[in-house]
């Protein structure tokens, strides 16, 4: 028995120690859809952060003369009704996106995380909080969005300005309404999690609630909320794109792809490239963004991992 | 199961009243006046006659009851008369909308049938397209047919409504003249030359939404599949000189359906409410459409019934799924 012992370590030691996030990005790599999501995210990413320091036209410049142009050199994809550069005007559109999709996956993400661990760990909340996920759950979302933009719009604009305002107005209102699946899933791995021995070790030695939570369960419900964060980026940039389409998002000086694409309606016999140009950004960054998401839960189902 | 069911239908009304509430609350909440878009040419002592025409000088409380009791009360009976013509609401005060100083539900009603027509079908359609494409994923795993199909399906799932809609009007409105890219809710269809026009005017909202809809469905409907391909009473039937088709068709696709058929009941009421964008993009005059229109013209009764219809369908679709999942999979008891 003794002299058994030894061989499997021996075995461990000679492959070279690998931490857990590298065997994820092998397995990751292996998802030909997740590395083809993340490039064409990455390249969105760079053309609305980088893209406004290279093409310097202002994408609120009015150029009367020069409207309604097609696709050309001096304008990449043509310009609007008032001559306004469309090329720069998807780079600032895009910027707005995909803050209004970050901030909003955030702040969904952090709610549904606390409803759900704070559900899943103390068993005397779990009841009135699953409830309150159920009632939001059956909610008419859409509408209600659209209710609580329509109504809430002015006085934040007045408050915060025309656009913090709406900025705010819409990414609470996305992430307030978008937090359920993620405190249910949250729950169901923490009530999982809190029948393994670790948890009861650590709480035998007396660890407090609060740290518990922090070093114990968060860490190991960490690849659910980052799947499903990366799949809340995708509806957040589709319900804000689907508010500025319906005319309730951002004012029209402030181009978010949603809003380029509902003013390009007005001008679909014209020049239809301006309907296209933003419905195409939107898709693909939608379509990447759910590819990532995708190879990412193979990546981090440890079940898969390795085969 | 019949007591699971009465008992979710039991917790489903404090449900119903919460939502109603809440949605209550938001409107009242909100700092618009229902007559800001009147002239500033009526007197005060008019606008006044109004309000209380309108029934806006009631406490909120009050106003709450008055429409709870419209909804639950009045209109039950409303729908009473028409059916078998009896008086039991003559008098009655019923939900009027204030932009069509109409009663709220009168107005549902003509709504009703163009959101059916087109959303309904295209739900149809969509579920008669994702469940063979899903078996067919599912069966053939990795193949060519698997590849293209989880890939179209992971793109109609990714593109938004509204950009397919406009997508499709300029391609097959603009460019090829092929449809109308306005649904005309005028017409009546009374010979062959006037249901060939409905057709075709139907053709693009429909594929729009049946699109977004079987792509979601196949997507199910795959996994759920394979899921049970490799199950032991699969290797047990094969085992016993089953035919093929018989083992997929009839012992794996019974089993496979059970989730998704709970699936496609979930999304029923995304029928009604979740179209409002196709039925903007194509001018379908149905209750979504009504829906923007009343929040644009501040029309807080008609926001209120709709937002509550809405409510009241997921909640009884979400228990209709629940109690279909009971009754299909004989491992699920709930009491």
């Amino acid at each position: 028995m003794t002299e058994l012992a030894p061989a499997p370590s021996a075995a461990v030691a000679a492959r070279a120690p690998r931490s857990q996030w590298r065997d994820v990005w092998d397995q990751f790599r292996t998802h030909r859809g997740a590395l083809f999501g993340l490039l064409v995210f990455g390249a969105i990413v760079l053309f609305t952060v980088i893209g406004p320091s290279l093409w310097t036209l202002d994408p609120k410049f009015i150029a009367i003369r020069a409207r309604d142009l097609g696709m050309g050199a001096d304008h990449p994809f043509g310009t609007d009704q008032l001559g306004r550069d469309i090329f720069a005007r998807m780079m600032a559109g895009g910027r707005v996106s995909l803050a209004v999709g970050l901030t909003a996956m955030t702040l969904s993400i952090c709610l549904g995380t606390l409803i759900g661990v704070v559900a899943g760990y103390f068993r005397r909340l779990e009841g009135p909080l699953m409830r309150l996920t159920d009632l939001f759950l059956a909610l008419p979302l859409l509408p209600l969005l659209l209710v609580m933009v329509m109504l809430f719009r002015e006085s934040l604009a007045r408050r915060f300005g025309p656009e913090t305002g709406i900025f705010l107005l819409i990414v609470v209102a996305i992430g307030i309404t978008s937090w359920m699946q993620t405190a249910r899933i949250v729950r169901g791995e923490v009530l999982a999690l809190k029948e393994r021995e670790f948890v009861l070790a650590a709480r035998s030695i007396g660890t407090p609630p609060r740290r518990m939570i922090l070093r114990h369960i968060l860490p190991n419900v960490l690849s659910p909320i980052l799947v499903s964060a990366t799949l809340g980026i995708a509806t957040a940039i589709i319900t804000e794109s689907a508010l500025s389409f319906l005319g309730l998002g951002f004012p029209p000086d402030f181009p978010t792809w949603g809003r380029l694409l509902f003013d390009g309606v007005d001008y679909l016999q014209q020049d239809p490239e301006r309907v296209i140009w933003p419905g195409v950004f939107i898709s693909l960054t939608v379509l990447s963004v759910n590819f990532i998401g995708d190879g990412l839960r193979d990546a981090l189902d440890p079940r898969i991992r390795g085969r | 199961m019949l007591t699971y069911t009465l008992r979710r239908l039991l917790t489903a009304v404090p449900t119903l009243i919460f939502i109603s509430f809440v949605i209550f609350l938001l409107l009242e909440l909100a700092p618009g006046d229902p007559l800001a878009d009147q002239p500033l040419t009526i007197p005060a002592e008019v606008r006044e006659r109004m309000r209380t025409a309108m029934g806006l000088d009631a406490p909120a409380h009050v106003r709450y009851w008055k429409w709870l009791v419209q909804f639950v009360w009045i209109e039950p009976q409303v729908i009473l008369d028409g059916w078998l013509g009896t008086g039991l609401a003559a008098g009655e005060e019923r939900i009027l909308s204030w932009q069509f100083r109409a009663p709220v539900f009168d107005i549902i009603w003509q709504r009703i049938p163009q959101t059916l027509n087109v959303v309904g079908i295209a739900y149809l359609v969509g579920v008669g397209i994702a469940l063979p494409i899903g078996i067919v994923s599912a069966y053939r795993q990795y193949s060519w047919f698997d590849q293209i199909g989880t890939f179209v399906s992971m793109v109609g799932f990714s593109v938004p409504t509204f950009f397919t809609g406009v997508l499709f009007i300029v391609i097959f409105s603009v460019k090829l003249g092929w449809f109308p890219s306005i649904y005309d809710t005028t017409l009546r269809v009374t010979d062959w030359s006037s249901f060939l026009r409905q057709v075709s005017q139907m053709i693009m909202p429909v594929a729009v939404l049946a699109l977004y809809n079987a792509a979601q469905i196949s997507r199910f409907m795959r996994s759920s599949m394979l899921d049970n391909l490799n199950q032991d009473y699969v290797r047990t039937a094969r085992a016993k000189g089953m035919a093929e088709g018989t083992v997929v068709l009839v012992h794996v696709l019974r089993n496979s359906l059970i989730p998704v058929v709970t699936v496609i009941a979930l999304g029923v009421p995304t029928i009604f409410a979740g179209a409002i964008i196709t039925e903007q993009v194509f001018k379908v005059n149905g209750l979504g459409q009504l829906l923007i229109t009343a929040i644009q013209a501040n029309d807080l009764p008609m926001v209120q019934t709709l937002a509550f219809v809405f409510a009241g369908l997921i909640i009884t679709f979400n228990l209709v799924a629940d109690v279909i999942y009971g009754i299909l999979d004989p491992r699920i008891r709930y009491d």
